[in-house]
């Protein structure tokens, strides 16, 4: 009885569904199809020591969110963001990548600050077979090792950085012989700093290597590396410290002389200058991690829109991962937008969206166009500059900025990064 | 010859920062036989209450060198106002539960803690450099060290004297020592047990918590911090003897003048140090380098 009942409902509802359908064949198969809204994983960290970035990023990805819903969604669809904790390590990651995908059936994801993350969850979402765009993960290993069909990446790779420190460090200070490293021992440290060490003594051979070292990720005390390059006096340090790891080596370095004694590089320090104010030296070399600096171009009016936005909603200036989310939410609208205008105005499969997403072009701030090339990949001009207090803001600006274009710091399309460091000329 | 000289200095000022960080969790141990992974937070709140009365001090204008003041009461006060409700409330109905349930819920005490710190302090590092920097610098075999990092070491040390002396040679401390060595006679001779054992762990907490406050204008104040200081704690304690004071001092300052060694010597290694200890004091000597074998109670 109840067997036949269930089957003769479903009889009907499919009845019902092809009516449907053959009605909305007959005025327009796409429109029809449209779903009522846009359902998006955002996954950054909320916990945690890395929460520094993830938070801001999350709040990139709510006010942009609700700007864009206000002004329609993307063709017509709201979007409906739900927010993931990045925190707990690489493998509760996939889990909830699938949970996302699986229960909550998610259209798209967008996340990721950790590498690790990043790595773990591409294979992933290729094997389910949705369109995931990573926002800030730096690793150059994920698509110069891989191929993936379901995975953009809307900035660019760590070797920007590092590279583009290289080139500003000898534009300040040309006559350059010792450099040494502190660096967080994981990837990302042993990354850059290969990198830059590479760059550096491409550009300038006789450049020696007097310290590499290595503490641990958070270590937070570092007297005795002081104390090492206090005694080594390299003529340059490089760092690629982030989040209270900068705080702590500022803070225990600046009395002792540290930053006056060598020219220190901080290749991602932009976002603790709000943090450290006026305990910031000057004459520090500091990254921003591709062109994130809220001054730069600020008369822009899509930079300046965003920045005072940001600033009234949250109190404080956007630092850079809010800019690499702004980036990702911004490219899948476009991406979608490209994608139904291709179509005719139909709301696009994943694989129209793919389509349209490979080297695209839309614009960002600081107000400058952003390219997703066809490796999946997007690239990012750079700027750098030195660190200068100033009396209009509580915290240390930066000054003789230099932004490297695009083709100076991402390696051309197809080439890896060592490769193309090692082909520079002289 | 600096680097000698450098590496014995480095190693002793990070043994400071070290002992300071496990004295609480080796007397909490050593006294209830409870491990308590809530002693990072209680760390980090140190650090923060620390922080924000310095903060809220020097917005006032008061003389500078007070400041310092400022950054002890808010140890002690974050100490023993969050101590004794821990102890009430939370470990007094586990003391009769396997070991299994006592670690779960300091875990998940951790954890509260964690998010209670976020809610009130938010994620972004929370900042006070000048009581590093106040007291100005001086060179040692040619490197410039700051006077601060010399005034924790006296700092741990007396911390260290003041701790054994109050336990070897004071009353309390004697019941203390009762206590530890049989729960139950203790209680027939007519030691308030319960009221030592409130003691002991608020005792713990404010050593947790002034650690936290006396390292926090070298780092930044942020969430993440209490967890690295759970694990160092934890090893520091494990290779010097789970309970033991001595053993933590030891452990403190085998570890600090090791990972000082590997950063001028082998920095590749600088992660691996204090594990490598680890690995081997734990080979030779289980129990760690002052652990004692325990006597079966029955």
């Amino acid at each position: 009885m109840i067997r036949s009942a269930t089957v003769r409902v479903r009889g009907v509802s499919l009845v019902a569904a092809m009516a449907l359908a053959i009605a909305a064949g007959a005025d327009r198969a796409a429109a029809q199809s449209k779903p009522a809204e846009l359902k998006v994983g955002v996954v950054s960290f909320l916990s945690g020591a890395a929460a520094v970035f993830g938070v801001p990023s999350k709040n990139a990805a709510e006010w942009l969110i609700d700007k864009y819903n206000k002004e329609g969604g993307i063709g017509g669809v709201r979007i409906r963001p739900i927010y993931i904790d990045e925190a707990g390590g690489a493998e509760k990651q996939v889990s909830e990548f699938r949970r996302l995908v699986l229960d909550e059936k998610v259209d798209l994801v967008i996340g990721y600050i950790s590498s690790a993350d990043c790595l773990a969850v591409a294979p992933v979402a290729e094997e389910l077979r949705v369109l995931t765009v990573l926002f800030d993960c730096g690793t150059n290993r994920i698509f110069e090792d891989n191929k993936y069909r379901y995975v953009f990446r809307t900035k660019a790779h760590q070797a920007l950085d590092s590279v583009a420190a290289a080139k500003y460090v000898l534009s300040i200070k040309p006559d350059v012989k010792t450099i040494a490293g502190i660096n967080q021992d994981y990837a990302w440290g042993r990354d850059s700093w290969d990198t830059f060490r590479r760059a550096m003594q491409k550009l300038k051979p006789d450049v020696q290597v007097t310290a590499e070292l290595w503490p641990k990720l958070l270590a937070g005390e570092y007297s005795a590396e002081i104390s090492r390059l206090l005694t080594a006096k390299p003529d340059v340090i490089h760092s690629s410290f982030w989040n209270g790891d900068i705080v702590g080596f500022v803070k225990q370095g600046a009395p002792r002389g540290l930053f006056s004694q060598s020219l220190v590089v901080l290749s991602a320090g932009e976002h603790m200058l709000q943090d450290v104010g006026k305990d910031m030296p000057e004459g520090v070399i500091v990254g921003a991690r591709g062109d994130h600096w809220f001054l730069h171009n600020a008369t822009d009016p899509l930079h300046k829109e965003f920045v005072d936005g940001y600033r009234a909603r949250y109190g404080r200036y956007p630092i850079y991962p809010s800019y690499h989310m702004y980036q990702a939410v911004a490219g899948v609208k476009a991406a979608f937008e490209k994608a139904i205008k291709d179509g005719g105005g139909a709301w696009p499969k994943v694989d129209a969206v793919i389509k349209a997403f490979e080297g695209i072009e839309y614009r960002v701030p600081p107000g400058r166009t952003m390219t997703v090339r066809s490796d999946h990949n997007g690239i990012e001009p750079a700027i750098m500059g030195i660190t200068k207090q100033v009396p209009q803001y509580p915290f240390a600006i930066l000054d003789r900025i230099r932004v490297f274009p695009q083709a100076e710091v991402n390696p051309p399309l197809g080439v890896k990064t060592n490769d193309w460091i090692d082909s520079w000329k002289k | 010859m600096t680097v000698p000289i450098a590496i014995l200095l480095d190693g002793v000022l990070y043994a400071a920062v070290l002992f300071l960080l496990a004295a609480g969790l080796t007397l909490v141990y050593g006294v209830m036989r409870i491990l308590n992974i809530a002693h990072g937070s209680l760390y980090a709140l140190g650090a923060y209450t620390g922080t924000a009365l310095v903060l809220a001090y020097l917005s006032t204008g008061g003389p500078e060198p007070l400041m310092y003041l400022a950054l002890l009461a808010g140890a002690v006060l974050a100490g023993s106002i969050v101590g004794p409700l821990v102890e009430r409330l939370l470990l007094r109905p586990i003391y009769a539960r396997e070991e299994v349930v006592q670690l779960l819920v300091t875990f998940s005490l951790f954890l509260i803690l964690e998010d209670v710190m976020k809610l009130v302090w938010g994620v972004q590092p929370y900042y006070v450099a000048k009581p590093y920097a106040y007291l100005g610098t001086v060179t040692i075999a040619g490197v410039r060290y700051a006077w601060y990092q010399l005034l924790l070491i006296a700092v741990a040390l007396a911390t260290g004297v003041l701790v054994v002396a109050a336990i070897r040679g004071t009353r309390i401390g004697r019941m203390i020592i009762a206590v530890t060595a049989d729960r139950e006679i203790s209680t027939t001779l007519g030691i308030n047990v319960a009221r030592l054992f409130t003691l002991a762990f608020t005792a713990g907490a404010i050593l947790a918590a002034l650690g936290g406050a006396l390292v926090a204008p070298l780092i930044a104040v942020a969430p993440g911090i209490s967890v690295e200081a759970i694990v160092l704690a934890f090893a520091v304690v494990v290779i010097g003897g789970l309970g033991s004071l001595e053993g933590a001092a030891l452990g403190a300052l085998i570890v600090g003048v090791t990972r000082a060694a590997a950063v001028y010597l082998l920095p590749e290694a600088e992660l691996a140090t204090v594990y490598l200890i680890m690995v081997a004091v734990l080979l030779f000597r289980p129990r760690g380098l002052f652990g004692e074998l325990e006597m079966r109670r029955i």
